[in-house]
């Protein structure tokens, strides 16, 4: 009796699921796999082989990757500040940097926009200090800018969560058996938050490599990622069926490389880590 | 229960690094159908209209900042049909929701090539002017330009039309000492490094390359449109950004020297300045470009016809065409309208060309079937991959 109200209870995620993600997924690999005359073809995922589609795919990847790094250079100082100071203070400055989460993710890019324009807030106080102008909008860095601030928090939140969890008495007890700072930190502090690395890098990486919108919107449309050319086969040509076929490759890109990632997670202890 | 708990644990510490992405995407439906429902100016009454959407609403779809939002009103106020107004950025965006036809409007506000588009693939419905009478404001030179994209005017009622020209910052020229842009070639000056600004669409890009070198903007010839994006990649080097509805913004901002833009933004951008002493001026470049007539049209699958032109015949409107022309900028073709307006308006020549004249060189443009859009297509994505 119990088990079956519990099925009933999972009935709202099964249609969930079917409906919003299987369903939609199916529909892109259709459309992925035939042409506009919906007979097969392989033809919409080969055409990644061309310059035009693959050169913004290696572009995108180089992009991510860079991003993924910073954000980890970043983060990780970042939690083992917070695990140094876990009483109390942690949550709150934890809090803080989640914070511009919850702020439509668009509308923080359009922020940027205003602080790296020629006459934006930061060419603002460079000239009130008599120093030149810099060109910073629409260059390859202003997009990667956007996209570490875009997705640094979900870098921080696993980091954290995976350092707050290793036990001090093992951090102690490598000091005490004569470990330096910097063996305790690659012997012990890394290894044990592998899991929360791996997390994050998935986390970071998965958005920045599919991204269109901050390519756009900082790169002024010369910043052309595999992202915009998908995006320009679905609303500029109208072309479903080669929009379908990049999406397929680009998901088979993501999943190789979290396979990738997840083969450091299997080695290490999955009880610990992973984020919240 | 508890064998359910397990498998469910399982499932999440496999998915876990999807966890927060879900609760986000989760927040973001929320956020997303609140929106929705605060954007559409949801109040209780409304929400029991929508299920109902053919009694006495008005679907409109039109292109973004294009009409005075007053003027909704006052139609909502005269008739008692409630308007529900969309936008759209670009007309290639625009296309596919009217094909798909998931979303139905009654009255949509497209450009020539385009119209031409809809009516050969049969998506429009013929306009009965027995119910516009206003259309008799609508001047006879415009409706026979109009008829080079509508054959015996049957779909298509003009609502605004114009030229793409270059807007251009006298003071940011003259600082860098590069004299004022005549024609389209002044555009490959390599001392504009980071100072233009580009159409991010692909026929207005690819006319200014192609009336650069002569060629026609409606050419199929492999050659010509090779040329031309070779050009278009050469100058990608020196453009500071690809964009649609921003130049407008960016050249008040005083972000670039130089923007290419619809000569009805001209009359905007100086009012926005008239306080400054930035000089901002706008040029039709000598090689011709793409004269354009934005109008209004019924798609085959109107749920309302008659409102649809209750709605043009409004807008056709002597009183409405200027209210409108003062708000939007962009050149009517109403008569009644000119009569209505500042002889300052109809002085400017930016605002209001001579049209014999600019027939001469320049062109509509014309939809190209399936195969000539891929020509241009293809090549716009090897600009902006490179």
């Amino acid at each position: 009796m119990k088990s079956k109200s519990s099925r009933y209870l999972a009935m709202p995620y099964i249609i969930w699921i079917v409906g919003f993600i299987v369903i939609p997924l199916l529909t892109i690999v259709y459309y992925g796999f035939t042409d506009p005359n919906h007979a097969f073809t392989l033809g919409n995922l080969a055409e990644i082989l061309v310059w035009e589609n693959y050169r913004p795919l290696y572009r995108a990847m180089l992009l991510a990757a860079s991003c993924t790094a910073i954000c980890f250079l970043l983060a990780f100082p970042l939690a083992m500040i917070l695990r140094e100071h876990k009483v109390g203070r942690g949550s709150i400055i934890v809090f803080i940097f989640i914070l511009p989460m919850w702020m439509n993710s668009l509308l923080r890019i359009l922020a940027w926009q205003t602080l790296l324009e020629r006459k934006g807030v930061i060419n603002g106080m460079l000239t009130a200090l008599h120093l030149p102008e810099q060109h910073l909008i629409n260059t390859t860095a202003a997009v990667l800018i956007g996209m570490v601030y875009d997705f640094l928090p979900f870098m921080i939140l696993p980091l954290y969560n995976a350092l707050m969890k290793i036990d001090d008495n093992t951090v102690n007890a490598a000091y005490d058996l004569g470990a330096s700072f910097w063996q305790t930190l690659t012997k012990i502090i890394l290894p044990l938050s592998v899991p929360g690395i791996v997390s994050g890098v998935t986390m970071v990486f998965v958005p920045a490599l599919t991204t269109f919108a901050i390519s756009n919107m900082l790169g002024g449309g010369k910043i052309y990622l595999i992202g915009n050319v998908i995006e320009q086969e679905f609303m500029q040509d109208s072309d479903w069926n080669q929009g379908s076929g990049l999406s397929l490759v680009l998901m088979i890109f993501v999943i190789v490389s979290m396979l990738f990632v997840n083969h450091f997670d299997d080695k290490s202890d999955t009880r610990r880590g992973g984020i919240m | 229960m508890k064998r359910l708990d397990c498998e469910m644990f399982h499932a999440i510490r496999k998915i876990r690094t999807r966890r927060l992405p879900a609760a986000v995407l989760a927040l973001t439906v929320a956020a997303a159908v609140a929106a929705v429902a605060v954007g559409c100016g949801t109040t209780e009454k409304d929400i029991e209209k929508i299920p109902t959407p053919a009694k006495d609403t008005l679907y409109v779809y039109n292109a973004g900042e294009y009409i005075d939002p007053e003027l909704i009103d006052q139609f909502e106020e005269e008739t008692g049909i409630n308007v529900v107004y969309d936008v759209f950025e670009t007309l290639e965006e625009m296309y596919p929701v009217i094909e798909a036809g998931g979303v139905v409007y009654d009255c949509v506000c497209p450009s020539d090539y385009m119209i031409e588009k809809m009516i050969k693939n049969n998506l429009l419905q013929e306009v009965d002017y027995d119910n516009i009478p206003n259309i008799k404001y609508i001047g006879e030179d415009y409706m026979k330009m109009a008829s080079e994209f509508d054959p015996g005017n049957k779909y298509a009622v003009p609502y605004t039309w114009g030229t793409v020209g270059i807007l251009y910052n006298e003071g940011m020229l003259d600082e860098l000492g590069i004299p004022y842009p005549t024609k389209w070639s002044d555009l490959w000056n390599p001392a504009l490094k980071n100072e233009i600004l580009m159409q991010d669409s692909v026929r207005d890009a690819f006319m200014v390359a192609l009336k650069k070198n002569g060629y026609s903007c409606n050419t199929e010839d492999p050659e010509e449109l090779d040329t031309a994006m070779k050009d278009l990649i050469d100058q990608k080097p020196i453009v500071q950004a690809y964009v649609v509805d921003q130049v407008r913004d960016k050249m008040i901002g005083e972000e670039a020297a130089i923007g290419v833009i619809y000569s009805g933004e001209i009359l905007y951008v100086q009012d926005e300045l008239a306080d400054t002493d930035v000089r901002i001026d706008y040029v039709v470049p000598e090689e011709g470009t793409n004269l354009w007539i934005d109008a209004w049209v019924i798609p085959k699958n109107a749920r309302n016809k008659k409102y649809a032109e209750q709605w043009i015949n409004f807008l056709c409107r002597p009183d409405v065409a200027a209210k409108n022309f003062e708000y939007i900028t962009y050149s009517t073709p109403n008569t009644g309208a000119l009569e209505l307006l500042d002889q300052e308006y109809l002085d400017n020549e930016d605002v209001f060309p001579d049209t014999k004249k600019l027939l001469e060189t320049c062109e509509f443009y014309h939809f190209l079937g399936q195969e000539g859009d891929a020509l241009y297509n293809n090549r716009w994505k090897t600009v902006k991959s490179s």
